[in-house]
């Protein structure tokens, strides 16, 4: 099997599920209970936040654990509209964002807040003078990807920190961090939210992360009394909990070296791509070398993702979120809509190979010949 | 141009029979407390300099701030010792400044040098202002101190200063032993007796099943905190129930207090004798609760004629607050669970107990025999500030 589609799921660390494993067979008290058992779960989940609290360089009481990265921008955004309703009833965003915002934003729409999406230069990065611009009206949330998820591409999260800091200081700015964490190193120096999911570095499914600066307010989604915070009830998942530390850990610690070999991975898997008449590269010089998105106007991406599936590989269609239509990200970066229909994702990681890299190729190349001769028939 | 870090004694230099001893300790204190970075150490009379990676700098730094012996510390460049080498650091240093006003500071301790400090900041200050124009010498309130210190072989220059702890370097006045409660108060005893150099160990009384683990993890969680400006500590955990159900069953409920502290202070005058301790320290201050008032202290010191160091004595809550929360005890010490002192409190305790009446109530159970058992059965803790990697995470 060769599997190219790392940025939808990654398979779990075996030492990560080996942590999963034990904490559920061994510490079966309830976090929240005063008895031995209970203390016991309690301070390894305390260590497990700190951890995380650690590798972030936040504050342990700024973790909140949540079911997924979807969960976590839900919280994120709903959290603030309904701690602040008299500030400003005014979101930014922009259309390359994950389902799980563009919903949620669109939800608010419907309860009487006004959206702007910011505009996106040709390159797939933000119009900073749009944001500035918009930034006047004080809006409430400003809320953007680090990393898009169908392309690649990677915002200059720390500017725009900064100018949201200068133009509004009343504006909350909420981080999408799900395709960014464990692929590249992150600050949150003047991000008030940022969301992640464990299950995108090697983690488990079912956990994920709402970082909440210690000032910003947020009113919960789930009511219940404290879990492991208050701004999220339910029985604390501490399998999951450690587990996501230990995730957490392992892909930050190994980082740099990681990043070299998939960015030598993806030069590579580009300049084979780029030898095929047929195939456009959509990612570019801004995007991390994770995610290579492509397009190939002749034929339906959905047939070529069946065609290597037949051949064991595994990639994908825009986001396994989205599926259908023209992709939003494209057509937000001014590519053309055969262009924005057909485009394709493969994502690599730290475990593919060199080899793996050239079968795909390979064998891409085979089914286009086979599937444009029929064309031509 | 290399860098160092320059270290001026604190207190130490005043003690002139035993300088030998501060200085090594101090020494091994901070190469203890620097043994996961490369770095080199040496020790003169009166000044310490450490080599490092220029990487770790912010790190080493944040550790030094939290010894105790060290006066002021300055990142220094660090030259051999003749004019033109001084001169042209300074031109380095001085071009990377964005400031208008400096004032030349020379202390010269190799008085073979043939300029006296005050002609040569005379000439350092002039070479300065012909360098840079837009420069001017104030000698009150300048933007920029510069030190230059001339000694035998090289000579440091800085204009930085970082201040340290104070106090002399812990182990050189002995060992004692705190009574560690797990609130605001005694930690801060710790602190500041572990100031005063003593090497300190703590002991902790603890009333299971009416007290709980949670309790018992608050007081290492104190411990480990404190372990940022000691070495490792051993916390002794006592076993208090017995005798402090004895108390409750037998003893007049006003007096619970004070026969639990008089209990608790023989217990203390066991253990130090037995483990070879030189002093008692305690977190009382003078009238905070009705068993710290001057008559309820007289009555409870009774019992013993080891010294007992109160270093909160005359110092009120705000003031300990403030330092708790200098020394990042506060918010464990806030967490709410019960500790000994804090079960079997009476509604009203005796302000003004009586010591015929402590003695008459004491005689109705056998103490002598549970102080023993308590101290037989003691749980030793080993607190160190090593992070334990947890192989789960």
């Amino acid at each position: 099997m060769i599997y190219l589609d790392y940025s939808a799921t990654t398979p779990v660390n075996k030492e990560v599920l080996d942590t999963f494993f034990k904490v559920s067979n061994n510490y079966i008290g309830n976090p929240n209970s005063i008895h031995k058992l209970g203390v016991e779960s309690k301070k390894l989940m305390d260590e497990a936040t700190e951890q995380i609290a650690n590798l972030f360089n936040i504050l342990p009481d700024e973790v909140i654990y949540t079911s997924s990265g979807s969960e976590s921008n839900n919280l994120a955004i709903k959290g603030i509209c309904h701690s602040y309703p008299s500030r400003s009833k005014h979101i930014i965003t922009t259309k390359m964002e994950h389902s799980s915002i563009l919903e949620t934003v669109n939800y608010m729409k419907e309860n009487g807040y006004k959206v702007n999406y910011l505009n996106i230069l040709e390159n797939g990065l933000i119009d900073l003078e749009h944001l500035k611009k918009l930034l006047k009206e004080k809006p409430l949330i400003v809320t953007i990807a680090l990393v898009n998820s169908e392309v690649g591409i990677k915002q200059p999260i720390e500017e725009i920190g900064n100018i949201i800091r200068e133009i509004s200081q009343t504006t909350i700015f909420h981080v999408d961090g799900t395709n960014a964490v464990g692929k590249i190193k992150i600050n949150l120096k003047n991000i008030d939210l940022f969301s992640c999911s464990g299950h995108k570095f090697y983690g488990l499914k079912g956990i994920g992360l709402l970082i909440k600066k210690k000032h910003i307010n947020l009113t919960p989604l789930i009511h219940g009394g404290k879990s492991t915070t208050v701004y999220r009830s339910g029985t604390p998942a501490l399998g999951l909990i450690v587990s996501i530390a230990k995730s957490l850990r392992l892909v930050i610690t190994n980082l740099d070296n990681q990043y070299d070999y998939v960015l030598n991975l993806n030069r590579y898997l580009i300049m084979l791509l780029n030898k095929i008449p047929e195939v456009f590269v959509n990612s570019n010089s801004y995007c991390i070398p994770h995610i290579v998105n492509i397009s190939i106007p002749l034929i339906k991406p959905e047939t070529i993702i069946h065609a290597l599936e037949e051949e064991d590989i595994y990639i994908t269609t825009q986001t396994a979120c989205s599926k259908g239509d023209a992709s939003l990200t494209l057509v937000a970066m001014h590519k053309s809509l055969p262009i924005s229909e057909t485009s394709l994702r493969i994502s690599l990681s730290h475990l593919t190979t060199e080899k793996e890299i050239i079968t795909f190729v390979k064998k891409l190349k085979n089914i286009l010949n086979k599937l444009i001769l029929k064309k031509g028939e | 141009m290399k860098k160092v870090i320059l270290i001026k004694y604190g207190e130490l230099t005043t003690k002139k029979g035993n300088r030998n001893l501060f200085i090594n300790t101090l020494y091994q204190n901070i190469k203890r407390k620097l043994k996961n970075y490369e770095v080199n150490i040496t020790k003169e009379i009166s000044r310490m300099y450490i080599e490092f990676n220029e990487n770790d700098l912010e790190l080493i730094l944040s550790k030094l701030k939290n010894i105790f012996g060290l006066h002021t510390f300055h990142v220094a460049n660090k030259v051999s010792t003749n004019e033109q080498d001084i001169k042209n650091t300074i031109i380095n240093m001085l071009k990377q400044e964005k400031i208008k006003t400096f004032k030349v500071k020379t202390k010269r301790s190799d008085k073979n040098f043939n300029i006296s400090s005050v002609d040569f900041s005379k000439m350092i200050g002039s070479f300065i202002l012909n360098n840079f124009k837009k420069l001017k010498v104030d000698v009150h309130n300048p933007e920029l101190l510069l030190n230059i210190e001339i000694r035998q072989y090289y000579s440091y220059i800085y204009t930085n200063s970082y201040r340290g702890l104070g106090g002399y370097p812990v182990g050189t006045l002995g060992r004692g032993l705190v009574m560690l409660s797990g609130g605001i108060d005694s930690p801060v005893a710790f602190y500041l007796a572990a100031k005063r150099g003593i090497k300190l160990d703590a002991v902790y009384f603890e009333s299971m099943p009416y007290t709980s683990l949670e309790a018992r993890n608050k007081v290492i969680n104190l411990c480990k905190i404190l372990t940022n400006y000691t070495d490792n500590i051993n916390l002794y955990i006592i076993p208090f129930t017995e005798i402090q159900e004895a108390i409750y069953k037998y003893t007049d409920n006003t007096y619970a207090i004070t026969i639990m502290r008089r209990m608790m202070y023989r217990i203390m005058e066991k253990l130090v004798k037995k483990m070879n301790y030189q002093t008692i320290i305690n977190g009382e201050s003078i009238g905070q609760v009705a068993s710290q008032t001057l008559t309820s202290l007289l009555v409870v010191n009774e019992v013993t004629n080891f010294p007992i160091i109160r270093p909160l004595a005359c110092l009120d809550k705000l003031e300990i607050i403030n330092i708790s929360k200098k020394i990042g005890t506060y918010e464990t010490s806030i967490l709410p669970y019960e500790d000994c002192c804090t079960i079997f409190v009476p509604k009203h305790p005796v302000i003004n107990p009586k010591l015929t009446k402590s003695k008459i109530m004491e005689e109705k159970f056998d103490y002598e025999k549970m102080i023993n058992q308590a101290i037989e059965k003691l749980i030793i803790v080993k607190v160190n500030s090593e992070k334990i990697k947890n192989e789960l995470l």
